[in-house]
């Protein structure tokens, strides 16, 4: 009867829910934060993996690796996490930020026949702007002062470098909705380093 | 003939997705007697180009101090426990 218990005995010592968090912990925390660039949510995500973990062990078949199966985890909850901010926000900002009915930010842009009411100003040779650490942080900046999920779609596609096929879908929107959003976003950041950085370049010119 | 506005959400769209051969054309088309979208276009690969930059920074950080903080890591671990 003993010999019955010790296999099980040894899958419940390597499904061990500490030894995860000391083994796995960091990585499934640099993982979530790399997709939710937040300290304490991508604390929470790993909080919430190991939790979801430890409750679905038993299903837990051995064939993937832990890594790769705790990882796996951690990904759909991601996902769930930003859906739920996407839908939250989609009253207030998904429609806002994808509809007509938001041509505000770009009709201060643009007139009646599409031309530009505030010309782009010149932000110099590409190459030698981004080694600007200037720009770098009004950048920064003006993410943080993105709607969270245009922050979070964008950073996805540009920053974790999804396709924006994969995003649409994970997310549940249309890929021109996801289109409109990304464009409306690439605007306000656009403006935003206008602001806060371009100055610099409207002296000079 | 496209406008800027125009130009403007195709040139983003390009960024996510191949244009046609006859959106590049109309494009093209403004482009060349526009400044303004010139400009425009090289501010949406400035803006690629720093969000690519961010991420590699973020990246080497990560490599270097990302860990889960004492604090997190207790409270993870008495969570568990709890269950």
């Amino acid at each position: 009867m003993s010999r019955d218990i010790e296999p099980s005995a040894v899958a419940a010592q390597a499904l061990d829910p500490s030894r995860w968090l000391d083994e796995y912990g960091d990585f499934l925390y640099r993982y979530a934060l790399r997709r939710l660039r937040n300290r304490a949510r991508a604390e929470d995500m790993v909080q919430e993996t190991l939790l979801a973990a430890l409750e679905t062990r038993g299903t837990y078949a051995g064939r993937a690796a832990e890594k790769t199966w705790l990882a796996g985890i951690l990904k759909h909850k991601i996902i769930d996490f930003i859906r739920k901010q996407v839908r939250e926000s989609t009253v207030d900002d998904i429609n806002r930020l994808s509809d007509a009915a938001v041509e505000q930010e770009t009709d201060v842009l643009f007139d009646a026949r599409g031309h530009w009411i505030r010309p782009p100003q010149d932000w110099g040779n590409p190459d030698r702007t981004l080694e600007n650490s200037e720009f770098l942080e009004a950048f920064r900046l003006c993410l943080e002062r993105l709607k969270p999920a245009q922050a979070q779609i964008f950073s996805l596609k540009e920053l974790v470098g999804q396709s924006i096929e994969d995003i649409c879908s994970e997310l549940g929107i249309t890929a021109s909705n996801c289109s409109v959003i990304l464009y409306r976003t690439r605007m306000a950041l656009r403006r935003c380093l206008e602001i806060h950085w371009g100055g610099n370049t409207e002296e000079a010119r | 003939m496209l406008s800027c506005k125009d130009v403007t959400a195709r040139v983003s769209a390009s960024l996510d997705r191949e244009l046609s051969l006859r959106e590049r054309l109309a494009v093209n088309l403004h482009l060349v007697i526009c400044t303004a979208c010139r400009r425009m276009v090289r501010q949406m690969e400035l803006l690629r180009l720093v969000s690519r930059r961010l991420a590699s920074e973020d990246a080497e950080k990560d490599m270097e101090m990302k860990t889960l903080s004492q604090e997190a890591r207790q409270r993870i671990r008495q969570r568990l426990k709890d269950r």
